[in-house]
């Protein structure tokens, strides 16, 4: 780990994998899109809107999965001191907060037909609706101090500390057993969903995780480049 | 140990004598409670079933809106870095300035939540359910939000980043506080709830005994 704590060496490596994670990405969602819109039969009781689920749920477990990266990166970066990991979890927020804003909205949009009503105080909705939040504070924490190698820290901290919630979010639908359905996929005794309808999500689900590491990727080399120009910029102007 | 009641002894005197800063926090609790009528109309019977959330969201922002005061002061003047340098621990720096942020919050608006469940007309055997919920999810909430209130010092706007970060973390708190109350309202047991809000106060302490240095640390190395 500490190998890619150099700048350069992790250029060298982001720009070998990158041109295959995005095009892995462009396959992946390309092909889930067509095997969930068009090839895979519409729900009996829920006709087509249930082809909504296949950007929802993928999007859902990102806005988990983009947060467990923050704060595994901020583990990281307050442990090691690792330099990059403070950019990973920079460029992971926004990312994150992304695909909260995606789960959201579809859900949203598929709740209108299906649950004849645009939002409700659900236990799982309201607690993906914090994690927005969560994001959202942690943006706001890393660019509010002027020196923002402190805001880099402070983040990190209320990322570990934000943490608690996620747990919270995944058990939700068990603990309230209200409108949102219970897990369905990820279960001790295998998923309950139809083969049908499960393979267009897990593809869908694992081009969304190669979407995520490209952009991750594009922005974390972006972080660093303009860490350098403003090295330059400092170095020129002591000159 | 003599530091550490030396500490909190100068944090409660100082409170203390700028007198009226606990009171306009309850002030404002009272205040923030009593609005909800005038939203939603004198409707007693809808009025005396929202009366448990009314309680805990007032207290949730007369808790967010002190959470400046434990530490900003001290940052501001620099007595922090010289409380830093004696030879008490930060994590007991932090667990003394968090007692006294509930004592001087916390503590208050328990004693000042029956006020609003009697104008409410809160039924008379569902109080101590809430004072117990609110004794036990109080100080939950001082110990985040000392945390959260060390990571922006020394942040631009940070009086206004206070409330957007501390009140995602506090939804949990509020969840299984107003849970209590309406599980004793509608006769099932209150305990299950109680034992999770002590169980989070359980681990709120560590959590912010850990987290709170941390942030601090980070405040004071900028100079």
């Amino acid at each position: 780990m500490q190998r890619y704590a150099n700048p350069g060496r992790f250029l060298r490596l982001a720009d070998a994998i990158l041109p295959w994670a995005a095009g892995l990405a462009a396959a992946l969602i390309l092909l889930g899109l067509y095997l969930g819109l068009i090839k895979s039969p519409a729900d009996y009781q829920q006709g087509d809107s249930v082809r909504i689920m296949y950007v929802h749920v993928p999007a859902a477990w990102m806005a988990l999965f983009c947060y467990l990266t923050i704060a595994a990166a901020s583990f990281v970066a307050l442990v090691w001191r690792h330099p990059l990991a403070h950019l990973v979890a920079k460029a992971a927020s926004p990312v994150g907060a992304g695909f909260t804003f995606v789960a959201l909205v579809t859900g949203s949009l598929w709740g209108k037909p299906t649950w004849g009503t645009w939002w409700v105080w659900d236990g799982r909705l309201t607690s993906v609706l914090v994690l927005f939040f969560l994001y959202l504070g942690h943006i706001a924490l890393f660019t509010a101090f002027d020196d923002p190698r402190r805001g880099q820290k402070a983040a990190a901290i209320l990322a570990l500390v934000g943490v608690v919630n996620l747990p919270i979010i995944k058990f939700s639908v068990d603990w309230w057993s209200t409108l949102h359905q219970p897990a369905s996929v990820f279960r001790l005794d295998g998923p309950t969903i139809h083969p049908d309808l499960l393979w267009p999500l897990l593809v869908m689900g694992l081009g969304f995780m190669a979407y995520f590491l490209a952009v991750l990727l594009v922005r974390v080399k972006d972080e660093v480049l303009s860490a350098r120009l403003r090295a330059l910029a400092l170095v020129q102007a002591g000159v | 140990m003599k530091v550490l009641l030396a500490l909190i002894g100068r944090d409660l005197r100082l409170v203390w004598r700028q007198r009226g800063e606990p009171l306009i926090g309850v002030a404002f609790f009272l205040l923030a409670a009593l609005l909800f009528p005038f939203g939603v109309g004198p409707d007693t019977d809808l009025l005396r079933q929202i009366a448990p959330g009314i309680v805990w969201v007032a207290a949730l922002f007369a808790v967010v809106l002190s959470l400046e005061r434990p530490f900003h002061a001290d940052h501001e003047d620099g007595t922090l870095e010289q409380l830093a340098l004696t030879a008490l621990p930060l994590p007991l720096l932090v667990l003394a300035k968090a007692l006294v942020h509930w004592l001087t919050s916390g503590l208050l608006l328990v004693l000042a939540a029956p006020l609003i469940a009697v104008i409410y007309d809160l039924p008379g055997e569902l109080l101590p359910v809430l004072l117990l919920a609110l004794l036990l999810g109080t100080p939950i909430l001082s110990l985040l939000g000392i945390v959260v209130a060390a990571t922006t010092l020394g942040a631009r706007r940070g009086s206004i980043l206070i409330p957007l970060l501390a009140l995602p973390l506090f939804v949990p708190v509020l969840i299984l506080g107003v849970l209590a109350v309406e599980a004793a309202a509608s006769g099932l047991p209150a305990r299950p709830h109680l034992l999770l809000l002590a169980a989070g106060l359980l681990l709120a302490l560590p959590l912010a005994l850990l987290a709170g240095p941390a942030a601090l640390r980070q405040a004071l190395d900028e100079g």
